[in-house]
């Protein structure tokens, strides 16, 4: 019996909270504090790529280190509520570790602590879990460490594919701590019942006037944008300010007509289940969790490829000691584990072969181990500079409606 | 003589009676001082900043930039016309809700009426959030709430979800309890013989709560109102929840100034904006209703 299993096991009622990137809602208290902490940071520059502040280490004398991760993005025990990898972890170095589950969202974390990285002042977090768009962020305004590979041994286990990224050539400050997709996912029964099929395999198909008003998208920018640029014959992997706009203005016409009834970011999983909508723009690993009454695929035309990144921030107290864990989590049996839970793609080399030892059956599963074919429809996202970063933000809010 | 020792005496007294008060408030005046008139400062100085650089991530620099508000209010007005309207329908309900409620804790609950004053504060006891997500779910697609409209015809998208009429419901339920308390304190306080003097001397039972409930009430109404209108305008949760891209509030763009889009000035001088804008209309309110004891 897998841990996957167990994952499914949950009631319906409460599943559709308990995914990577959704728990609640959570980000909206969050919003509210980093409203508050935005207030006080007024006035403050900041000297773009200025050097991190230089941090100091007390690896040596508190024998612990701190993880901001997203919420069930770590095997957990269900009887015990504990995390017997980090528990693993403390025993074999004897370093302990505070898991925090309070990454909810790239944009939010980082208006809350940009204050503290501002001033140089340290996070209390030794770890914190990026997004490549907003690692990409990190890593260009100094807020990031540089790596020591020396703590790292097992970085040789670095899949080949995310090697050299164009936000972190050479993997000097950050290194991945989990793969997944974002495509296209719907609701089975309703979508057969309107379009007469049960599989969505094109954007056109999800532009189907049949389902105006059934289909939400996701409400961040790189999600949504990439797989209406590949659908338009753009590249998602370099694109400009035209093929942007034309994006928006496809977009902002399915908003027009009521094609697209909502920007939901986090809940459309519940909506999916609750029968609001049919299709939704959404990730692979929420989709696989919602089970077989649930579709997921990219589409023809491409979908994209996200991967989020373990990086330790500016001012952090125990760099030493998060470098061992980032280590111990790139052992292949270790990777295998964790992969197997959260049903997304490992980046460690021999994870996949653990796998197959442990469960040959999850070799089926596209979500963990994704075919050529799959791959090749999936883009990562393109770092945008600064200049695209704030024009487009701000043509996407109002998108949005914000 | 006599006069003025008795002053010299009488003096040290009277000037320790008149600095106690002051005393005492001082604390306040130092917790509003510290978390009201400071960081209202520090917002109203960042509504002013000009940017550094490109990108917000460059940081803004001291300036006088007065268009941050022309600007930011040409962009968003709709939202503002929208979170004002929203909220002001929201209240107006709450209000046809609440003063039956109230009226019947304060006259004819008896030993009922502790109960009702728990069952009305009970839903604090569960997160704001929580209950506006349970309300997703009340009124999704394959829910009761829309099977049964649906069966009548009664709702033109087919959905409630997602619409306008979502976030003004989630709006009036969340703010209903505010509208309650303050309209029952000031109903119960109106002496009961009041009434039935009205009904001696043949005055109908219509006339009898216009005459002489409802003014004796307007306190209340007032305070309610208040306590209601305000906050709701402010709202930006039920908004994200249970509206559309259509429905946004101005509390949703001033959330998404700051989070999403860093621009701390254009997002201070939205917040500074609507805290005008609300001033003034509590202003024109209360004049109008004419009365300055708040109870």
């Amino acid at each position: 019996m897998s841990k996957k299993e167990k994952l499914q096991d949950i009631p319906a009622e409460i599943r559709p909270f308990l995914t990577r990137r959704r728990v609640l809602q959570a980000g909206a208290i969050g919003g509210a504090a980093a409203v508050a902490a935005a207030c006080g940071a007024g006035g403050s520059t900041t000297d773009a790529a200025a050097p991190a502040t230089e941090s100091v280490d007390n690896s040596e004398s508190a024998k612990k280190v701190v993880w901001s991760n997203w919420p069930l993005y770590m095997p957990v025990d269900e009887d015990t509520k504990a995390y017997p990898d980090l528990e693993a972890f403390t025993a074999e170095t004897g370093i302990a570790v505070e898991y925090i589950e309070d990454y909810n969202d790239n944009n939010e974390f980082y208006a809350k602590q940009k204050p503290l990285l501002d001033k140089g002042a340290p996070l209390g977090r030794d770890i914190v879990t990026p997004t490549d768009f907003m690692a990409n962020i990190w890593i260009k305004n100094g807020f990031a460490l540089e790596l020591d590979q020396s703590n790292i041994p097992n970085i040789s286990n670095l899949n080949e594919a995310y090697k050299n990224v164009a936000f972190d050539p050479g993997r000097k400050f950050s290194l991945p701590w989990q793969a997944g997709f974002t495509g296209l996912g719907w609701n089975k029964a309703k979508l057969k019942a309107t379009l007469g099929t049960d599989t969505i395999t094109s954007m056109d198909q999800f532009f189907d006037s049949k389902l105006k008003g059934q289909v939400v998208v996701l409400s961040e920018l790189l999600d949504t944008i990439p797989l209406i640029l590949s659908w338009q014959g753009n590249d998602p992997t370099q694109f400009g300010d035209s093929e942007f706009q034309k994006a928006i203005d496809y977009l902002q016409s399915k908003v027009d007509d009521g094609h697209i009834q909502a920007f939901t970011g986090n809940e459309y999983a519940t909506a999916l289940e609750n029968g609001d909508v049919i299709a939704v723009i959404g990730w692979s690993g929420d989709l696989g969790q919602l089970g077989e009454d649930f579709g997921f695929d990219l589409p023809e035309s491409g979908g994209s490829k996200f991967v989020d990144n373990m990086l330790i921030p500016a001012g952090a107290e125990h760099k030493t000691n998060a470098e061992k864990l980032i280590n111990f989590f790139y052992d292949p049996v270790v990777a295998a584990r964790v992969a197997e839970y959260v049903q997304y793609i490992s980046p460690v080399d021999g994870a996949a072969e653990e796998l197959m030892k442990s469960d040959p059956a999850l070799a089926e599963n596209q979500l963990i181990f994704p075919s050529d074919e799959l791959l090749k429809r999936a883009y990562s996202t393109m770092p945008l500079t600064s200049e695209q970063e704030a024009k487009y933000n701000e043509a996407w809010a109002k998108l949005i409606g914000n | 003589m006599s006069i003025a020792q008795e002053s010299i005496i009488t003096k040290p007294t009277r000037r320790r009676i008149k600095r106690t008060p002051y005393l005492l408030i001082l604390p306040g005046i130092g917790w509003l001082f510290l978390f009201f008139i400071f960081p209202l400062s520090t917002l109203f100085a960042t509504s002013l900043q000009k940017p550094a650089g490109i990108s917000p991530d460059d940081g803004f620099l001291p300036a006088f930039k007065v268009s941050n508000y022309s600007s930011a209010l040409v962009e968003y007005y709709p939202q503002f016309f929208r979170g004002f309207l929203y909220s002001g329908i929201a209240t107006v309900i709450c209000l046809l809700l609440a003063y039956p409620i109230a009226y019947y804790m304060a006259f004819r609950a008896r030993k009922y009426r502790n109960l009702m004053l728990v069952l009305i504060v009970a839903p604090f006891f569960a997160s704001f959030l929580l209950r506006t997500n349970a309300w997703k779910t009340i009124l999704s697609g394959d829910g009761i709430v829309v099977g049964f409209l649906n069966s009548f015809n009664l709702l033109p998208q087919d959905r409630i979800l997602n619409t306008s009429l979502a976030v003004v419901a989630g709006l009036t339920y969340n703010f209903l309890p505010f509208m309650i308390l303050p309209l029952y304190t000031s109903l119960e306080k109106i002496d009961p013989r009041l009434i039935e003097a009205a009904g001696d001397l043949y005055s109908p039972p219509s006339q009898r709560f216009w005459k002489v409930v409802w003014p004796l009430s307007i306190p209340g109404v007032i305070s309610g109102t208040l306590l209601t209108f305000i906050p709701a305008s402010g709202d930006y949760i039920n908004a994200e929840l249970l509206g559309s891209i259509k429905d946004k509030m101005i509390g949703n763009v001033i959330q998404s100034q700051f989070i999403d889009l860093r621009d701390y000035p254009t997002a201070s001088a939205l917040s500074f904006t609507f805290m005008a804008i609300i001033l003034v209309m509590i202003y024109l309110y209360i004049r109008r209703a004419g009365t300055d004891d708040l109870v």
